[in-house]
């Protein structure tokens, strides 16, 4: 395999990586962007879609072969395991957050702290500390393109990631609840005053965040398998996304992702990183981005006013 | 019993030295930083590298982890601090995980067997707890001391200034990243030293010790006592202690389940922040121009009590 190959190779890998770090870092950006907190336990909500979609999978499909009926089967726990992080994830706003929507700064993240601490102790209790491989519901047979390898399950990361992004975008700019939380965003005092319930925006944009962290949980789960503190360096990972793209900018999430996600397949076997150290280079990735464009890709400079 | 008794001291000790520079970091200047368990562990490998390998005293261990602990933290602040917002939670929680990572991949294992301390020729022995617990909780005292002082200095006052508010501290000429960066380089230093006594006691080193959960349990450890009040800490450090070592102590260990410390953990940080954000003690009063003493003060409460006039 020469040099051109290989490195397309990692590309390849790396926008799969790229593309669940993404669809994470959507639910940092747009909870950042209404609340202007980092919500600390979004990555163990990933945590939490990842084994409620295994179990549901496992219980529907049961010792079948990959066949139609385990596609079908993926799909079915999937949006199950949506449901049950957006419950999580609003009713996790309500008790956690929403109390603390007026005090100092240092409350919510601490309190989320506590949530996410909660929450992974919590499943090592039930689920135990082992960790459990998410069986392919299809085929897993590499196809070769070129020098390239693909798998099917990397088409079908990318596949939904994207379904999952067209759909955020269109609801988020062309519905009407989407238009609420845009100027949610923007301005909360004020879109109160035009008759925008805020507090539903703010328990829909988690229930959006949570829900699209269970899917990227569910895909991330192929390549790291299920543990109860997986969503710690996945979710860390996918902030850094955040911030790479412009936090609170729902397109720089998208980009900031798939980005991310490249410069570490990439830039590992490029500076010969040994793949243990792999995780420092999100991390180095992050404070470069801190020291030269702190507002990221797509972000606007915002000048605090008194 | 009273062996599990002088463990918690002597861990309370420990902690209680972390969480005065947790306290430093967050309860003064209002920052959140998650990375104390590196500050501990980068403390602990400069005590276990100094001692066993190069054959140096654990005593001059002690100012050099103080210093690579602060120069790490430095490193680590003068990219986020200058910035507004959270940042610098997520790049410590980062950079507590790089630690560990570094650690583990330099020596997976870690160092065992590492000589034991000595003063004046008296050996500390990690049977005898008494002597630990003595050495241990003076430097606590120390640094308590010391930390009281710096909070009611002009370098504290400043630090109190930018947690209330950075933009008011600003325009009162406050240069709110130098303080930020003293403040949490400061913090850093503490949680190195307070790894050099965890080495002293335990006399091993493994990098798979310095989790997050060290982190949080410092961090809640300021969040029980309060923030910002240097005695509150040092009694969340206690009540800290003695809630992961309950089943021990208790001898249930086979009925709660290990996880159960973790969780009442994550349970005191979301309760404390909704009921009782200021702590179990609340705030430290400081003495803003109030040229009363402290005893005046205290006659002055108790002439209210009494039903006087004030």
């Amino acid at each position: 395999m020469n040099t051109l190959s290989l490195y397309l190779q990692y590309i390849v890998n790396g926008i799969t990586l790229g593309a669940i770090y993404s669809l994470i870092a959507l639910g940092y950006t747009m909870v950042y962007g209404i609340l202007k907190f980092i919500n600390f336990a979004h990555g163990d909500i990933l945590m939490v879609g990842a084994f409620s979609g295994l179990l549901i999978y496992q219980a529907l499909v049961g010792e079948a072969d990959p066949g139609v009926w385990t596609m079908l089967a993926f799909f079915i726990s999937m949006l199950a395991s949506m449901a049950i992080c957006a419950v999580l994830g609003v009713f996790i706003e309500r008790v956690a957050y929403k109390p603390l929507r007026n005090a100092n700064r240092l409350a919510p993240l601490l309190s989320a702290i506590g949530v996410s601490f909660i929450l992974s102790n919590g499943a090592a209790w039930i689920f135990g500390t082992t960790s459990r491989r998410f069986p392919y519901p299809f085929q897993n047979d590499p196809i070769h393109m070129g020098g390239v390898t693909i798998t099917p399950h990397q088409i079908l990361v990318i596949i939904v990631s994207i379904i999952m992004m067209i759909l955020l975008a269109f609801f988020v700019n062309k519905t009407r609840m989407g238009k609420a939380m845009r100027a949610t965003s923007l301005d909360q005092n004020t879109s109160a005053l035009m008759g925008i319930n805020v507090n539903r925006v703010i328990s829909l944009t988690f229930a959006i965040g949570s829900a699209l962290a269970a899917v990227g949980g569910m895909l991330a789960s192929f390549d790291f398998r299920v543990y109860p503190s997986m969503g710690t360096m996945t979710g860390l990972k996918a902030f850094v996304a955040a911030v790479i793209g412009g936090i609170g900018n729902i397109q720089g999430a998208m980009i900031g992702g798939v980005l991310l996600g490249i410069l570490e397949a990439v830039g590992a076997p490029l500076l010969h990183i040994p793949n243990g150290m792999r995780d420092t280079v999100a991390f180095a990735v992050l404070i470069i981005i801190l020291l030269v464009r702190p507002e990221g890709i797509l972000g606007k400079n915002e000048r605090e006013k008194v | 019993m009273l062996n599990f008794f002088q463990l918690i001291l002597i861990y309370a000790g420990v902690y209680a030295m972390m969480a005065i520079g947790q306290n430093c970091i967050t309860g003064y200047t209002g920052m959140l930083s998650l990375c104390h368990a590196g500050f501990f562990c980068i403390g602990s490998y400069a005590t276990a590298i100094m001692c066993k390998t190069m054959g140096l005293s654990f005593w001059l261990s002690i100012p050099v982890a103080a210093v690579v602990a602060g120069a790490v933290g430095f490193l680590i602040g003068v990219p986020t601090l200058r910035l507004k917002g959270d940042y610098l939670c997520i790049a410590t929680l980062g950079l507590g995980e790089i630690i560990r990572n570094i650690a583990t991949n330099l020596n997976p294992v870690g160092y065992n067997s590492i000589p034991r301390v000595s003063l004046f020729g008296y050996q500390f022995a990690s049977r005898n707890k008494v002597a630990f617990i003595i050495l241990i909780w003076a430097f606590v005292l120390i640094f308590y001391i010391i930390f009281q002082r710096l909070a009611h200095s002009r370098i504290g006052r400043a630090m109190t200034a930018i947690r209330e508010d950075e933009v008011a501290a600003a325009s009162n000429g406050i240069n709110v990243t130098e303080y930020k960066i003293i403040s949490f380089v400061l913090g850093a230093a503490v949680g190195g030293v307070a790894g050099c006594f965890q080495t002293a006691y335990t006399l091993t080193v493994q990098p798979a010790s310095y989790t997050f959960m060290v982190s949080v349990m410092v961090l809640c450890t300021v969040v029980l006592g309060g923030m910002g009040n240097g005695k509150a800490v040092i009694l969340g450090a206690f009540i800290i202690q003695f809630i992961s070592y309950f089943p021990q102590l208790t001898g249930l260990t086979n009925v709660i389940p290990a996880q159960a410390k973790q969780i009442i953990f994550g349970l005191i940080l979301v309760v404390m922040m909704i009921w009782r954000p200021q702590g179990l003690l609340g705030r430290d009063k400081f003495r803003y121009g109030d040229p009363r003493s402290r005893g005046e003060k205290i006659r002055a409460v108790f002439a209210r009590k009494k039903g006087g006039a004030v």
